[in-house]
């Protein structure tokens, strides 16, 4: 047993990273390197500490790992934190990306250095409580907490209509999620206790749990975000800063998908099993509509937004199967999506950086001033569209099986979209990459500096290493997803018995 | 100790005996002194903390004297002891408004004083006199106070408006007291607890009266039109102190009147504080979106939260009034922080009050614009801050009683709420500064690091609160 709470040190360094930003008084150029060397070294310390979690995780176990538990709020709402095999991998993504994000900010930022370095350093606390909280309450503080500093992120840095975006972000995401608080206050009174390992066990009355399901999904849906609440997500992507837009991808679309495997499909089996139509069909549109919708953008970043839609499209669907190869797709699906997508904006970001725009039609044929980042970009959207040997490949064909097994429609469906998806990668990377460089803006522009290579390089590394081997992600969250479908399986089999009895 | 006066047990009214002679010998000073508006001022804040440690020292459980008329139980304690310092700190807020060599104002703490004495009866009130008498008390110093830039045409206008109408709404609680009164045959709360076992149509004509008077008070739709207009024209301290100790007592008596009074026709006056609750967080929520003076979106944002803080007693449980304390204590400390930084928009010696004046004022002040912004998405109910518990309790007993579409009605009002805290976040925050605002006064900082620090970090150690105001909601069960 551990002798120290590593969990809460990995969930509360950042803050005291953003502490010291604002113990180093002053604005001038000494303060803003200062500034952004405290947060590098804080994410990087983290990220160190994360991985004693990996290395001391059992993954033959499907409980939680870590636990630590302290009197909190009144009896039935305390503080409790742990891991298990389905949360880990959430929270190592998240410290091992915020480093990137920290150095992809670098140059790009220059106004307001410290605040914005707190304000990625608050998130990053944030996020890690979101994926490590064992009480209901104390995971929806984290949950909505992050609201604050992404809002402020999107509209203090973002782009010309940063106001409308991070308002749109900021709303949409409060609405989905009020619903869901006065669902956790439901089972409250239902159980007496908002610990979520207490509900996993606890039968939810089905009344109960279809209010519940729907109330979870209002708040997910948006967070994920499915059609046809996905609509805030083009905006905040196109006008978050690049490190906005990478964590805003990688990371905190993941929290509605980790919620979905984390509470709807534990705590109310059944209705899960109920919607899980209602879920396939709007996967579905998410996959098909959505690629459509990638097909007609101007805009990079927008883009590669709509695509993130679509991808988490795979993710629902594979979850709501309910089978092992579906909900280990879906992990598999969003921690892959987690790495290409924030590398993706890592490299609108790079060029952004050069030409300060991000309409596709000002660039073409990059390729001959930027051999190194054509390969790089080649690797992530080969990714992204999911070519074999890449780490996209295996989440969107594990969530295909996993569905295939339960309804063959939704899965063929699904596969034609994944063509959708190579139509617009591909027309993207033709369309930036390739051709003649006949724009006299693009004439001077410079490869990957060393800083940016440095960046990608172990993003690069990362989507091949999965691509061809997934197992280290599949072998950590294995025993807890097989737990989860048995109780699901379990649950469900149970009322299906019952209703042949009568 | 025997502390008697006519067979009546004196202890349990001894705070409110010393804030009465204390004020009067105040009042002597300040009459017959010269330049003693600051002497006074200061004298009487220590008065107030003075009250504050005796009602804290009285014995344990439930006191009662004057024939069950006055009330002292853990309740009334947590809610005097939030009024005391709601009013101790409107006074310390006060001090630059007071310090205008123009007005020389002693009347004015005494007035606080006043109103506080009526405050702490209201709160403690056990029958349907002693709530009359405290709470005219508590209403006639407020309406000095509202006109007291008298040289403003608008503070005037705020204090005529606000007595108006504060007759017509104590007329209307005179007229549903008296009805009660004649239906029960008894005026005290334990009596009618007795008698209005179903809900007669008298008794219920009675309690719509009475409530509709308490609604005024606590400025809840449809009684809140005085609001705005009365926040606005008074001079800003005095909208801080509006907008906290009184709706404190106001909200306190509302309480006790539903929960003791007539706990036997509970779906009775339920159905009528759900209408309240549902309509005041809507109005607050859409009406404020309009505001350009940051004085009215604050009455409308009170407004708003009046009706949050009903929700929880819509539940008519222990988790209910629970919430509503809990509610409360979150809202004063909220609302006295957001008035601290009010009262620091100077520019030029001049007060500014318009929302586009605090545009940029993350850059200019940034450690303000910080803090403010912490208040305003407190004020929205976004975790982890203060005033998200205040809104989990209201709704974690409307939950439990059942109250579904209530909830669900506030939590999406509160979303609504949320776009226009979020607008004076975008000024501070995403808008380009303008000219810089005058030095920040010593006691308006200290105020608002105290009540921003609470607000942040209220969520590391709630408990406290919680277990005081889990018991004083007991007692009133």
């Amino acid at each position: 047993m551990t002798t120290w709470p590593i969990l809460s040190v990995v969930t509360f360094l950042p803050v005291v990273g953003a502490l010291l930003i604002y113990l180093s008084r002053g604005d001038d150029e000494a303060a803003r390197r200062n500034a952004r060397w405290i947060a590098l070294w804080t994410t990087l310390i983290t990220f160190a500490v994360s991985l004693i979690l990996v290395w001391r995780f059992d993954a033959a176990q499907p409980d939680f790992q870590f636990v630590e538990k302290a009197q909190w709020l009144a009896s039935g709402i305390s503080y409790h934190m742990g891991v298990d095999g389905i949360s880990l991998p959430f929270v190592i993504l998240t410290t091992a990306l915020m480093p990137f994000c920290i150095v992809a900010s670098w140059k790009s930022i220059t106004l307001r250095v410290r605040e914005y370095m707190m304000a990625f350093l608050l998130l990053e606390t944030l996020m890690i409580g979101t994926f490590s909280a064992l009480d209901l309450v104390l995971f929806y503080l984290f949950f909505e907490g992050g609201l604050i500093p992404m809002f402020l992120i999107i509209g203090v840095w973002g782009g010309p209509r940063r106001v409308y975006a991070s308002f749109k972000f900021f709303l949409y995401t409060l609405l989905g999620s009020v619903l869901m608080l006065l669902a956790i206050m439901a089972l409250y009174w239902n159980a007496g206790t908002t610990d979520i390992p207490t509900l996993m066990n606890t039968a939810v009355p089905r009344n109960l749990q279809t209010w519940a399901w729907l109330a979870f999904f209002a708040s997910f849906a948006v967070k994920m975000p499915m059609w046809p609440v996905h609509t805030w997500l083009p905006d905040a992507h196109v006008e978050a800063p690049t490190a906005g837009s990478v964590v805003l991808a990688a990371i905190l679309l993941k929290m509605g998908g980790y919620g979905f495997l984390r509470f709807s499909l534990p705590m109310f089996p059944l209705a899960s099993h109920d919607f899980a139509p209602l879920i396939f069909g709007m996967s579905v549109i998410a996959i098909i509509y959505t690629s459509l919708v990638a097909l007609m953008q101007e805009d990079i970043k927008k883009l590669i937004a709509y695509s993130s839609v679509a991808h988490m499209g795979f993710v629902t669907m594979g979850i709501f199967a309910g089978t092992t190869q579906g909900v280990a797709g879906g992990v598999f699906q969003m921690v892959s999506h987690g790495i290409v997508s924030g590398a993706l904006f890592l490299c609108v970001g790079i060029v952004y950086d050069r030409l300060h725009t991000r309409e596709i039609a000002a660039y073409g044929g990059l390729v001959n001033r930027m051999p190194l980042y054509a390969v790089v970009f080649m690797v992530f959207t080969m990714a992204n569209v999911g070519l074999p040997g890449t780490s996209g490949f295996v989440g969107e064909f594990l969530t295909l099986i996993g569905t295939f097994k339960v309804s063959i429609p939704t899965a063929t469906a699904a596969t034609l979209g994944v063509i959708l998806s190579a139509a617009y990668a591909l027309w993207l990377y033709r369309k930036v990459v390739f051709g003649k460089l006949t724009k006299p803006s693009l004439a001077s522009i410079k490869d990957l500096t060393l800083r940016e290579s440095l960046t990608l390089l172990p993003l690069v590394f990362l989507t091949i290493l999965f691509g061809v081997y997934p197992k280290p992600v599949l072998d950590m969250s294995a025993a807890s997803v097989q737990q989860l479908v048995n109780n699901y399986n379990t649950a469900i089999t149970a009322v299906k018995a019952a209703a042949l009895l009568q | 100790m025997s502390f008697e006066s006519a067979g009546y047990q004196l202890l349990p009214v001894l705070p409110e005996l010393v804030l009465a002679v204390g004020a009067m010998a105040l009042l002597m000073l300040g009459a017959y002194g010269k330049e003693t508006t600051r002497l006074v001022t200061g004298l009487s804040i220590g008065l107030l903390v003075v009250v504050g440690v005796l009602e804290l020292m009285l014995p344990a459980g439930k006191l009662t004297t004057f024939g069950g008329s006055f009330i002292v139980d853990d309740f009334a304690r947590f809610l005097k002891i939030l009024a005391l310092i709601g009013s101790a700190v409107t006074l310390i807020l006060s001090a630059e408004f007071l310090a205008d060599p123009s007005r020389r104002i002693f009347e004015y703490a005494i007035l606080v004083l006043l109103s506080t004495l009526g405050m702490m009866v209201l709160i403690s009130a056990g029958d349907l006199i002693m709530l009359y008498l405290g709470l005219e008390l508590m209403s006639l110093a407020l309406y000095v106070v509202a006109a007291s830039n008298r040289d403003n045409a608008k503070s005037t206008e705020a204090g005529l408006k606000y007595f108006v109408l504060g007759a017509l709404s104590s007329g209307m609680l005179l007229y549903g007291a008296s009805l009660i009164y004649g239906f029960t045959g008894t005026v005290s709360f334990a009596g009618i607890a007795t008698a209005a076992k179903t809900g007669s149509i008298g008794i219920v004509f009675g309690l719509v009266f009475l409530l509709a008077g308490l609604c005024f008070k606590v400025s809840a739709v449809p009684f809140h039109m005085w609001t705005p207009d009365v926040y606005e024209g008074a001079p800003t301290p005095v909208t801080a102190f509006f907008a906290s100790a009184p709706k404190v007592a106001a909200l306190a008596v509302f309480t006790r009147v539903a929960l003791t009074a007539f706990p036997g026709i509970v779906s009775e006056w339920q159905q009528i504080v759900v209408f309240v609750a549902i309509a005041s967080m809507v109005l607050g929520s859409f009406a404020a979106i309009g505001q350009t003076n940051i004085k009215r979106l604050m009455a409308y944002s009170s407004i708003g939260h009046m009706g949050f803080a009903l929700v929880g007693l819509a539940a008519g449980t222990v988790e209910g009034a629970q919430g509503v304390l809990v509610y409360i204590s979150i809202y004063v400390a909220m609302t006295l922080g957001t008035f601290a930084v009010i009262l620091t928009m100077k520019r030029n010696g001049q007060h500014v009050e318009s929302i586009s004046d605090f545009a940029g004022l993350s850059r200019t002040n940034p450690l303000l614009a910080f803090f403010f912004a912490m208040l305003l998405f407190s004020l929205a109910g976004i975790p982890p801050l203060a005033g998200f518990f205040g809104k989990f309790y209201v709704f974690v007993a409307a939950i439990k009683a059942g109250l579904f579409t209530l909830a669900v009605i506030g939590v999406v009002a509160s979303v609504v709420g949320a776009y226009y805290y979020l607008t004076i976040i975008k000024v501070m925050y995403f808008d380009e500064p303008l000219a810089k605002l005058d030095p920040m006064r010593m006691e308006l900082r200290t105020v608002l690091a105290v009540a921003g620090l609470f607000n942040i970090f209220f969520f590391v150690y709630p408990g406290p609160l919680v277990s005081v105001a889990t018991s004083a909601a007991k007692s009133l069960f």
